[in-house]
């Protein structure tokens, strides 16, 4: 009957699971809402389908066979940005990211969409971030055809949005690329300055190291300066977290066995990381291969050992002389150091120790900005929402520069700075305190 | 209670969407599902159609329509209530404000705030607190919960011991009626002539109308806090001392209650600061000037010891004081770090009560093989103990519900109330007849007639039905007066 109240009997207790992979996470949430207000998609359209606590329940009643997967309930998982904003401020405790992974592998397996659709995750998960190389010749084709003044016309014209899905979606993501001489690899040892504090080895990344090169550089010098011998593990690939995210677990359980393979070999005290995304991802290869017992402790020794680069500077002073850098900045928490990771004082005490540098707070400093892994891609009318908040708060600081922490947030924040006409500058934390270095070592 | 057939349901939907436009109606099940219950589980009932106006207009005609459908209807705001006050207990509308949550005006010389129904309360302290400002009432869902909700429930929150609830916080509200009609109730000035209809309105639990604008006052933020925790090895310890602190005449701005079941679970969440092996801890906030300031903690602080405090310490900064009353306003969801649910009670005792009524509480929920976890407003009497359970085990919610209702009637036996803050809704509205009278009762429904004739609005709420009783469980086994006048009737 309709609107029957308390008529309904519950499944007998037994875990919940989507296909093999557990939701049991599910029961710890006691439906109190007060992840509500945290929840961006929430708080744009004000639909609890769209917020933490509505998904926790569609993914609940989806385990329990209360409702079958339809068309709405795929569409309301997928617009969940991953962000984990409703983790930070869940007293329950519920592993949301988890829970909304498993759905997501249980959308791709049910309703794995058209061609278009299909075509889009082969390309991006299938064949370009699971190479370095082929991004890497694809960001060269790519390069050449943005010099060509080419782009601008197919922009222009429309064509890019009827280029079919991938590439015009990596079309609008991606900056100009840098040349060739920023995309060269890192050389794979390089020394530390002055007492030795650690042997780290650093993700240089499957995106990143295409096409902000110039990160890993000012991460591999910041992190020289202070005392880490960094090594550039040779042959290192994608971590898996872009696979993980968008439902691709099995690809994603391949990419985590291969990156701790590579890594492991390099006999480090320590595995830093610059991308947000990736550092959080690597931190939970514990959970992702806890149910393979010929790799469970290692990737649990593993992650144990994964740091992003702010966590592991702020663990001591920097190491000084530093020059100053008069400018006024204002710090966007990527979700996946402030809630994946919860790193939020770290960074903002490595600013405060640059001289000169003045850092005001921004407005929801700790929400997402739309970028999200893919998400900019596959739901860019959300993707854009946010980005326009974001940037509206950016303007409101009157600062000169955002610094940042994470490529997709970096490229989003300027491109949505780009569509103001504003000037504002768009830096990750490491180039900042390179540049508080005075004449930088190579 | 009719239920709509396919087609009479698509031309609904259509007039619906000429209302407030496409995306702002939802029909699909799956969808509505998300909608059957608030912050309480226990409860669930399904809405025909969840609609999201964006004016006062929209939701006058929404309203309008619904009376010329004899479709019921019902306001939510955050869903973050305890008292199922916002299901639709008949079906028929949902209607959200949660895409009304503007900051409309800020009059700072006057001290007030017009806003939007769907505003988080949190949200409003936020957008005036630059200036020095903040809204008093403080549940501890501020977070989340909607201004509306609050007006609707005449909230109150750990600061209500000295600051009042809502009720003395809201000068004048826009509200439509149940017939549609828009009507400004009391304005911006506290001085009202003729019926004092913002205070009638205040509590009556989305029952009397829906509330689109809210005109409240907006307080000074207090220029010195500060934030004692005291420690006890003993529930009746940590009982003693609230009597000892009101009785030596100190006026806190709050004094909460957290024991340690609850303490043990917020420790796991956030790490707080609260002693893990304490049977309870006391939360007491001075506010004010900061001259006597000092004095009057030291006799908070002796209170507490006289009566057998272990520690007693003063939050050491801003920082740490934040952190304590984080503990404190997600303790509820905090129970999920060791139950898959709960039920949280909300009586009102004689504070002189306390100790009795916290052990008579420990012994009921016991003795239903139940655990029960307590923090609330223990300046205030304003008990809550959360019944923990787990709903995959069958014959639990029936426990709970049986163990429910003998606090209730324990709270109503010491001369308290059975709500002291989350409304009556559907879940206490078997249990009025514990504290009110046949003819309080009927002058309620006569007032709720004058204001909702059709019940169209909000319906199954506050008052017992025949409906309720069969379905929410358990009810007061004394008959009541009220059954004998056939006013109501228990099954
Ligand atoms: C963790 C937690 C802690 C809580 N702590 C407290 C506390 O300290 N003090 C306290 O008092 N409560 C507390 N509550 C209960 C709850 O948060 C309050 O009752 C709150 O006011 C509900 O607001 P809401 O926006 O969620 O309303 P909803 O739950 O959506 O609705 C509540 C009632 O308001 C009506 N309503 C909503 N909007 C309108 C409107 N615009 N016009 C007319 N009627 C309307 C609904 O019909 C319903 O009857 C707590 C709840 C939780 C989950
Ligand atoms: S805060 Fe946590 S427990 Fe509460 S509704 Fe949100 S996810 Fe569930
Ligand atoms: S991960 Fe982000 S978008 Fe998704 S439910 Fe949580 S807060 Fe909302």
């Amino acid at each position: 009957m309709a609107h029957a109240v308390q008529e309904q009997t519950r499944a007998a207790a037994g875990p919940l699971a989507l296909h093999g992979l557990s939701v049991e996470g599910v029961n710890q949430c006691v439906h109190c809402g007060l992840c509500l207000a945290s929840c961006p998609t929430f708080a744009e359209l004000g639909t609890e389908m769209d917020s933490p606590r509505g998904r926790i329940f569609l993914i609940k009643s989806l385990a329990e066979g209360r409702i079958a997967l339809g068309e709405a309930t795929a569409r309301h998982l997928e617009l969940c940005l991953d962000c984990r904003a409703c983790e930070t401020v869940c007293p329950a405790g519920v592993p949301y990211g988890r829970l909304i992974e498993a759905a997501k592998a249980e959308i791709e397996r049910q309703r794995p969409g058209g061609a278009g659709r299909r075509l889009f995750r082969w390309l991006n998960f299938g064949v370009l971030l699971t190479s370095p190389r082929r991004l890497a010749l694809a960001a060269a084709g790519l390069r050449a055809y943005q010099a060509s003044g080419l782009a601008r016309l197919v922009r222009r014209s429309g064509l890019a949005r009827r280029l079919s899905g991938t590439l015009a979606a990596w079309e609008a993501l991606l900056p100009p690329l840098p040349r060739r001489a920023e995309r060269a690899p890192l050389p794979a040892l390089i020394p530390a300055e002055g007492a030795r504090r650690a042997r780290v080895a650093l993700l240089s990344g499957c995106v990143q190291s295409v096409v902000f090169g110039a990160h890993n550089r000012a991460t591999a010098r910041v992190l020289a300066r202070q005392g880490a011998e960094v090594v550039v593990p040779a042959g290192q690939g994608c971590c898996g977290a872009l696979n993980a995210h968008g439902g691709d677990h099995a690809r994603a359980l391949e990419l985590a066995r291969r990156t701790i393979e590579t890594f492991e070999a390099a006999r480090a005290d320590a595995v830093v990381v610059n991308t947000s995304g990736c550092g959080a991802h690597m931190k939970a290869y514990g959970h992702l291969l806890a149910d393979d017992p010929a790799w469970a402790a290692r990737a649990r020794r593993f992650a144990a050992s994964v740091v992003d680069v702010a966590e592991f500077l702020a663990r001591e002073p920097l190491r000084g002389p530093l020059t100053p850098v008069a400018m006024t900045v204002t710090y966007h928490d990527p979700c996946h150091v402030v809630h994946g990771q919860k790193i939020r004082s770290e960074p903002r005490r490595l600013l405060a120790q640059i001289p000169g540098l003045r850092v005001v707070e921004l407005a929801e400093s700790d929400w997402c900005c739309g970028s999200a892994g893919l998400y900019n891609l596959t739901q860019p009318e959300m993707a854009t929402r946010l980005r326009e908040r974001k940037v509206g708060h950016v303007l409101a600081t009157g600062a000169e520069a955002v610094v940042t922490a994470n490529p997709g947030c970096i490229l989003q924040i300027q491109a949505g700075l780009a569509a103001r006409g504003a000037a504002a500058r768009v830096f990750h934390l490491v180039e900042l305190l390179d540049r508080a270095y005075p004449a930088a070592t190579p | 209670m009719a239920v709509l057939t396919e087609s009479r349901k698509a031309s609904l939907r259509r007039e619906l969407e000429a209302i407030v436009g496409a995306g702002a109606v939802l029909a699909d099940p799956d969808e509505l599902l998300v909608y059957e219950s608030d912050g309480l589980t226990l409860l669930r009932a399904l809405a025909d159609f969840v609609v999201f106006p964006v004016s006062a207009e929209q939701v006058s005609a929404l309203v309008r329509l619904a009376n010329r459908e004899s479709l019921p209807f019902v306001a939510r705001g955050a869903g973050t209530g305890l008292s199922g006050g916002c299901l639709p207990a008949e079906g028929g509308l949902v209607i959200s404000l949660m895409r009304m949550n503007r900051v409309l005006e800020v009059d700072y010389d006057n001290q007030l705030a017009v806003v939007e129904p769907g505003l988080v309360n949190l949200h409003l302290s936020w957008t005036v607190g630059a200036r020095g400002y903040y809204y008093a009432p403080d549940p501890s869902s501020q977070q989340a919960c909607t201004l509306g909700g609050n007006i609707a429930n005449n909230s109150g929150g750990p600061h209500t011991l000295k600051y009042g609830v809502t009720t003395n916080h809201v000068l004048g509200l826009e509200v439509v009626l149940p017939d549609g009609e828009i009507v400004w109730l009391g304005g911006r000035t506290r001085a009202r002539a003729g019926y004092d209809l913002v205070g009638v309105f205040v509590g009556s639990e989305g029952t009397f109308g829906i509330a689109t604008k809210i005109v409240v006052r907006l307080l000074r933020k207090p220029p010195a806090v500060k934030t004692v925790l005291a420690v006890f090895d003993a529930i009746d310890h940590a009982s003693a001392a609230v009597s000892a602190i009101i009785a030596r005449g100190l006026v806190p701005a709050a004094v909460e209650m957290i024991d340690q079941l609850t303490i043990q679970a917020v420790e796991d969440a956030f790490g707080c600061g609260y002693p893990r092996d304490a049977a309870a801890a006391l939360l007491v906030e001075l506010d004010g000037l900061p001259f006597g300031m000092e004095a009057q903690a030291a006799r908070i602080v002796q209170a507490c010891r006289d009566a057998g405090a272990r520690e007693v310490r003063t939050a050491r900064d801003e920082a740490e004081r934040q952190l304590l009353w984080k503990g404190r306003k997600s303790a509820f969801g905090a129970y999920g770090r060791i139950s898959p649910a709960y039920m949280v009670m909300d009586g009102v005792i004689p504070r002189t009560k306390l100790p009795y009524v916290l052990r008579r509480v420990n012994e009921i929920v016991a003795a239903h093989g139940l655990r029960v976890g307590n923090v609330f407003h223990a300046g205030d009497g304003n008990l809550h103990p959360n019944i923990l359970y787990d709903p995959r085990r069958p014959g639990e919610e029936a426990r709970v519900v049986a163990a429910g209702a003998a606090i209730m009637r324990l709270c109503a036996e010491v001369g308290g109330s059975i709500s002291g803050e989350h409304g009556i809704g559907l879940e206490k509205s078997d249990f009025m007849p514990l504290i009110f009278s046949a003819a309080d009762l009927a002058l309620m429904q006569r007032l709720k007639r004058a204001f909702n004739p059709t019940g169209l609005c909000n319906p199954g709420k506050i008052f017992p039905t025949s409906k309720s009783c069969a379905e929410v469980g358990p009810v007061a086994s004394r008959p009541h007066a009220i059954e004998e006048k056939g006013l109501a009737q228990r099954f």
